[in-house]
């Protein structure tokens, strides 16, 4: 088919040019633009070349918290995703009790991040917390102020509360979209339970799991608020995360080249680890 | 395998079913022979598929028994029952190739290997699909996927019976024939007991050697295809099987005597005076045109079909119409109707009712 060719239809993008620019590419720049440039003041800038990048790569704190971030998204993927699944199959399917577990599998997603991170904090402490002060009088040494495995312990646990509602919801989504002929089948079959996860609910949940997956990665990767408020990053460094770094070094400490760099690095690990994610998943699902 | 005996089996999907209405399937008593191929025809909503997943142990009956031979199956789950089903809907493993998922059912049962790839070959040429058995099955066309689920349901071939619900809904008309063919074939080679489900006539009667009717959760009629055209039970079967279906016609009838519209009409024998709403009905290709006497006759429009004609028109108000073989000619104007006394039928409320000779 002939198409003819207008050149002012560009124009029609136009609108959609301007709102990605003021919104994602211009702020970005500007970021970019402190990355390769040094100052001492009196908004004086001199050029920097790739030396902040270069400072950024080599910095041992950085490579530690680093780390601990790949670290902290794996077991966060590692619980939440199979816990979400579970815990989506044995959902109710329908009636009044299907709709009380939804909301109560909403109420963790709908509370801000401080307040969770605030809960946790009390609910944490040895003194006045009913989890730290129950499992002080079990006799189990329980500190997060000053134990590194603890404060470990708590953040994970804390984000495995807060999100693991949403993978569930995400696969209960996914598990009601199936229909009721395939479980019919299958029982003709004679399949096992197992047979039925690993041959027809799993496979239909592979686009919620997609996205269930890339979001878990990405936001697990970010996290800031919620160990921000209840270690601080602390003992030492030991919770202190990408971007509890950052801010430390950005607002903190005012480094503002290093911390560009640094957010760049951070924001392209993030991209291309989210690439890998999603191109490994949608290769497995399209091999025909 | 073994004959199936439904014993005062009735279904309802209510807790607490009152009224004629709440019950899918009234209580029934009936047996389905080992080896039969049936049909079970009706419209759509009128419980074949209740029935059907009764068989295969998917649902549990509200009431009465199952029973497969002498053994009592009601509460057996549906893996015990051995019963292979087909659905209208395709249902494929996704993930699967082909060969996976014909192999999946005889796999769950523990079959060793050779005798699961023998199987599934002799499976993928019935289907015409020994090409495609190594292609994974997400990204095939609806028949191909609907061609495994048939597949996958005889690929077993020690089950107790081969359920179809309408299998064949999705698949395109030349192919819809060739798998009929197939499915006659698979029965009389291995002589399973087959039902199958649907609401187009013309597959029941060339699938089956019994059709049972259905109609609002109740069995109307069994019988041989023939059977059901020549005297259904019912104003139901008489309507749904034949095209166009019996022609049905209020009527006063008094000894060998039909009354309808103030003619009379001779019937071949006697009936005891019944009460209720009676109806005569006749076949459109037992009433002949004519130009003497006869029922008054009232054409609406020809529709040649081929190798016959069909007269569309009313007799007293009622639709009527009459089928005339090509090479038969048609006066050119008639008002009037003759009947085949020996192929009229009488039924009372809606049911046949015998002649009083026969019923003596």
């Amino acid at each position: 088919m002939d198409k003819p060719v207008n050149n002012r239809a560009w124009f029609l993008v136009l609108p959609v040019l301007v709102l990605v620019a003021f919104s994602a590419v211009i702020p970005l720049m500007t970021v970019v633009n402190y990355s390769v440039q040094d100052t001492f003041g009196n908004n004086q800038f001199f050029w920097n070349g790739l030396g902040w990048f270069q400072e950024v790569l080599e910095s041992d704190r950085i490579r530690a918290a680093l780390g601990r971030q790949l670290l902290f998204s794996a077991i966060i993927l590692a619980i939440e995703i199979p816990l979400g699944i579970f815990i989506a199959l044995n959902m109710p399917k329908r009636g009044f009790w299907a709709s009380l577990v939804l909301v109560l599998m909403a109420l963790p997603l709908l509370i801000p991040w401080n307040v969770v991170g605030t809960i946790w904090q009390v609910f944490g402490r040895v003194d006045i917390g009913l989890l730290g002060h129950t499992l002080a009088m079990l006799g189990i040494d329980y500190n997060y102020v000053n134990d590194p495995w603890d404060a470990w312990a708590t953040i994970i646990v804390m984000d495995v509360w807060h999100w693991t509602s949403l993978v569930a919801l995400l696969c209960y989504a996914g598990l009601q979209s199936i229909p009721d002929a395939y479980y019919q089948a299958a029982r003709i079959d004679q399949a096992s339970r197992w047979g039925v996860f690993r041959y027809i609910e799993l496979p239909k949940m592979q686009g919620v799991l997609l996205i269930a997956v890339l979001l878990r990665f990405m936001d697990s990767f970010m996290i800031y608020t919620e160990p921000f408020v209840v270690t601080g990053g602390g003992p030492g460094n030991a919770t202190t995360f990408l971007s509890i770094d950052l801010v430390k070094m950005a607002i903190g400490q005012f480094d503002l080249g290093p911390a560009a760099a640094f957010s760049l690095i951070y924001f392209l690990v993030i991209l291309l680890i989210s690439w890998v994610f999603y191109t490994v998943m949608t290769v497995q699902r399209d091999r025909t | 395998m073994a004959q199936i005996t439904f014993d005062n089996l009735a279904h309802s999907y209510l807790a607490a079913p009152k009224a004629d209405p709440d019950w899918a399937l009234k209580p029934m008593s009936l047996t389905w022979r080992d080896g039969g191929a049936y049909a079970l025809l009706g419209s759509s909503g009128c419980g074949k598929t209740t029935l059907l997943n009764i068989i295969s142990g998917l649902l549990h009956p509200s009431r009465g028994r199952v029973l497969f031979g002498d053994r009592d199956v009601t509460d057996l789950p549906t893996a015990e029952r051995n019963i292979a089903q087909v659905f209208q809907f395709p249902v494929v493993y996704d993930t699967m190739t082909v060969r996976q998922n014909l192999a999946f059912p005889l796999k769950n049962r523990g079959l060793p290997a050779d005798q699961i790839a023998a199987r599934v070959d002799a499976v993928a040429r019935m289907i015409g699909m020994t090409d495609t058995l190594d292609r994974r099955a997400r990204g095939l066309t609806a028949d191909a996927k609907q061609k495994i689920s048939l597949g996958r349901g005889m690929v077993r071939q020690d089950v107790n019976a081969i359920l179809f619900d309408e299998p064949l809904t999705v698949i395109d008309p030349q192919m819809k024939w060739e798998l009929r063919t197939q499915l006659k074939a698979l029965h009389r080679e291995f002589g399973h007991t087959m039902i199958y489900v649907t609401h187009d006539q013309t597959e029941a009667l060339t699938f089956a050697d019994e059709v049972v009717v259905m109609s609002e959760g109740r069995i109307v009629q069994a019988g041989t295809p023939q059977s059901l055209f020549d005297a259904p039970a019912h104003t139901f079967v008489g309507y749904f099987i034949g095209s166009p279906g019996m022609n049905l016609l209020e009527a006063r009838v008094e000894g060998a005597t039909a009354h309808v519209a103030g003619v009379s009409v001779p019937l071949a024998a006697p009936y005891a005076t019944p009460s209720g709403r009676v109806q005569i009905g006749i076949r459109p290709d037992a009433a002949r045109p004519t130009t003497g006497d006869g029922l008054p006759f009232r054409l609406l429009r020809t529709e040649d079909v081929g190798h016959h004609r069909i007269l569309r028109g009313e007799v007293a108000g009622a639709s009527f119409n009459l089928t005339v073989p090509e090479d038969e000619p048609i006066p050119a104007t008639f008002d009037r109707i003759t009947l085949d006394p020996a192929r009229i039928g009488v039924f009372v409320d809606d049911w046949r009712i015998e002649p009083l000779e026969r019923a003596a």
